[in-house]
C-alpha cells in the first residue's frame, strides 16, 4: 500500500466538477494551472476525465440538479482518490445556504455514497491560488 | 536453448521493454520539460513520468458495465506488443545490422498497430466521446498513412534499397526531394503521437479525452507506456531512415543521439508552436497539401535517379 500513496503524492491529476459555483472558483482553479503558478513542477496536472483523476476540485455548493452528477463523478474515480471543496460555498455552502435549490455542502453529498472518503477543505471567496497549493500540500502530507 | 534465452533477453531487456521503456519515459520528461521551457516555466522534476505509471498502476480499475472486456483490455496490450516489437526490431538493426529484405515494410504495418489498437479500445468502451475519439483516429489515420508512404517511396528510390540497414548507411535528406519527404514525414509522425495540432482524436477539451475517456488506472499505465515507447521508435525510425542512422562506435553513437534529438526536439516545438485542427482541416492538409508535394518529391527523385543527380 505504502508505495502507491507514495506515487499518487508525486503525481496528483486533477479533474474540476463545478456544482453550481458563481465561476469566480472556478477562474482561480484556472489561475492555478497557468504557468505563474507552475503546478506541475509537484506532478499536477488538469485532465479531461474522472476515470483519469486523483483529485476531483470541487467548486460551488450542490445544488439539486447537481448532487446525482456529483454523486456519479465521485463514483467513477478510481479509489484513492482525493476531494477536494474548494472555497466557501465548496467548505459550507457559504451565503447561500438557506437557498431552495441547495442540498450541499459537497462533504455531505460525497459522505452519502462514501463514508471514508478523503476531503480536504480550501475556504475563501474566492480562494487565492497559493491557498489552494497550501491546502493540497497539507492534505498529501496527512495521506 | 541459449539461443532462445538470448531472443528473450533482446525482446524483454535489451533492447525490448526495459530499455525502451526507461528510454521512453526518459524522452517524455524531455517531451514535458521542453514544452515547459518554451511557456516560461520550470517544468517536472526528471523521475516525475516513472511516477505517474507507478501511481497509475496502483489505482483501481473501472471497466464500464457495457463494454467489450474483451477487447477493452486486450487493446492497450496488442498496441504495447506492437510498438515493443518495432522499438526491438530497429534497435536490433542499428546494433547488429541484422536486418532482412523489406523490414521497412515490416516497420510500415508495425507502426499502424498502435493507432489500430487505440481505435479498437476506444471502440470497445461503449463511450459516446470515445467512439467520437476513435472515428476521428480512424479518419486521421486514413489521412496520414498515404503520404508517409510516399515519403517511404521516395526514400526508397533514393538510396535504391528496401532494406533498412542499407538505407540507415545513407542520409536522403540531402537532396531536395529527400528534405520534402523528411519534412512531411516528421509531420506524419506528428500525428502518429497524436501530438497537437493533430491530437484531434484525444482533444481533452471538447471530447474530454476521447480515445482514453474510459480507462484508468493499471490499462491507461499500459496506454501511457505505449505512447512513451513510441516516443523512442518514430524518431528512431526517422532518424533511420531520412538521416543516415544511429551508429554503435565512437562518437557516430554521440552524432546518432543528436540527430535523435534533433527530431525529437523538432516534433515539441511543432507541438507548442501550434493550436488544434479541425478533423476535415488535417485531412485536407494531408492529402491537398502533402500528397502533391510528396508526388512532387517522387519525380524530383525518379529523374534524379534516372540522371544521376544527386542533390535532386
Amino acid at each position: 500500500m505504502s508505495w502507491k500513496i507514495k506515487a499518487l503524492k508525486k503525481s496528483i491529476w486533477v479533474f474540476h466538477v463545478n456544482t453550481g459555483a458563481c465561476n469566480n472558483c472556478d477562474i482561480e482553479v484556472v489561475d492555478l494551472l497557468t504557468p505563474k503558478f507552475d503546478v506541475e513542477r509537484f506532478g499536477i496536472k488538469l485532465v479531461g476525465s474522472p476515470r483519469h483523476a486523483d483529485a476531483l476540485l470541487v467548486t460551488g455548493v450542490v445544488t439539486a440538479q447537481a448532487a446525482p452528477r456529483l454523486r456519479e463523478v465521485y463514483m467513477q474515480t478510481p479509489k484513492p482518490c482525493v476531494v477536494f471543496a474548494i472555497g466557501a460555498c465548496g467548505c459550507g455552502t457559504g451565503i447561500f445556504h438557506t437557498g431552495y435549490h441547495v442540498v450541499g455542502p459537497v462533504d455531505k453529498i460525497i459522505r452519502e455514497i462514501d463514508p471514508n472518503a478523503i476531503i480536504a477543505y480550501v475556504p475563501g471567496c474566492p480562494p487565492k491560488p497559493e491557498a489552494m497549493i497550501s491546502g493540497v500540500v497539507k492534505t498529501l502530507a496527512a495521506l | 536453448m541459449t539461443e532462445g534465452l538470448r531472443e528473450l533477453f533482446w525482446i524483454l531487456i535489451f533492447p525490448g521493454f526495459v530499455f525502451t521503456l526507461g528510454l521512453g519515459l526518459l524522452v517524455s520528461w524531455v517531451v514535458r520539460k521542453v514544452s515547459a521551457r518554451v511557456q516560461w516555466r520550470k517544468g517536472p522534476p526528471l523521475i516525475q513520468p516513472l511516477w505517474d505509471v507507478l501511481k497509475l498502476a496502483g489505482k483501481e480499475v473501472l471497466i464500464p458495465e457495457q463494454a467489450n472486456k474483451t477487447i477493452f483490455i486486450g487493446a492497450p496490450m496488442a498496441g504495447m506488443a506492437g510498438v515493443l516489437l518495432l522499438s526491438t526490431m530497429l534497435w536490433r538493426i542499428t546494433i547488429s545490422q541484422s536486418a532482412f529484405v523489406g523490414d521497412i515494410i515490416v516497420a510500415m504495418y508495425l507502426m499502424v498497430l498502435p493507432s489500430l489498437a487505440l481505435i479498437l479500445g476506444s471502440s470497445a468502451s461503449a463511450s459516446p466521446h470515445a467512439a467520437l475519439g476513435s472515428s476521428r483516429e480512424m479518419k486521421l489515420v486514413m489521412s496520414y498513412e498515404l503520404p508517409l508512404v510516399l515519403a517511404l517511396i521516395v526514400v526508397v528510390i533514393k538510396t535504391g534499397s528496401i532494406s533498412l540497414a542499407a538505407i540507415a548507411t545513407q542520409a536522403p535528406i540531402a537532396s531536395i526531394s529527400g528534405a520534402l519527404a523528411f519534412a512531411v514525414g516528421v509531420l506524419c509522425v506528428q500525428a502518429k503521437l497524436g501530438f497537437v495540432p493533430f491530437d484531434i482524436a484525444e482533444s481533452e477539451t471538447e471530447i474530454a479525452g476521447g480515445l482514453l475517456i474510459e480507462y484508468s488506472g493499471v490499462l491507461l499505465a499500459i496506454w501511457k507506456i505505449m505512447q512513451a515507447m513510441m516516443l523512442v521508435a518514430l524518431p528512431l525510425f526517422m532518424v533511420m531512415v531520412f538521416m543516415g542512422g544511429f551508429g554503435t562506435s565512437g562518437w557516430s553513437v554521440v552524432w546518432g543521439t543528436g540527430k535523435f534529438l534533433i527530431v525529437v526536439v523538432l516534433l515539441i516545438l511543432i507541438k507548442n508552436t501550434n493550436p488544434r485542427l479541425r478533423i476535415d482541416q488535417a485531412m485536407k492538409f494531408f492529402w491537398v497539401f502533402c500528397g502533391p508535394t510528396l508526388a512532387a518529391a517522387v519525380i524530383l527523385a525518379m529523374v534524379g535517379d534516372a540522371y544521376g543527380i544527386g542533390w535532386l
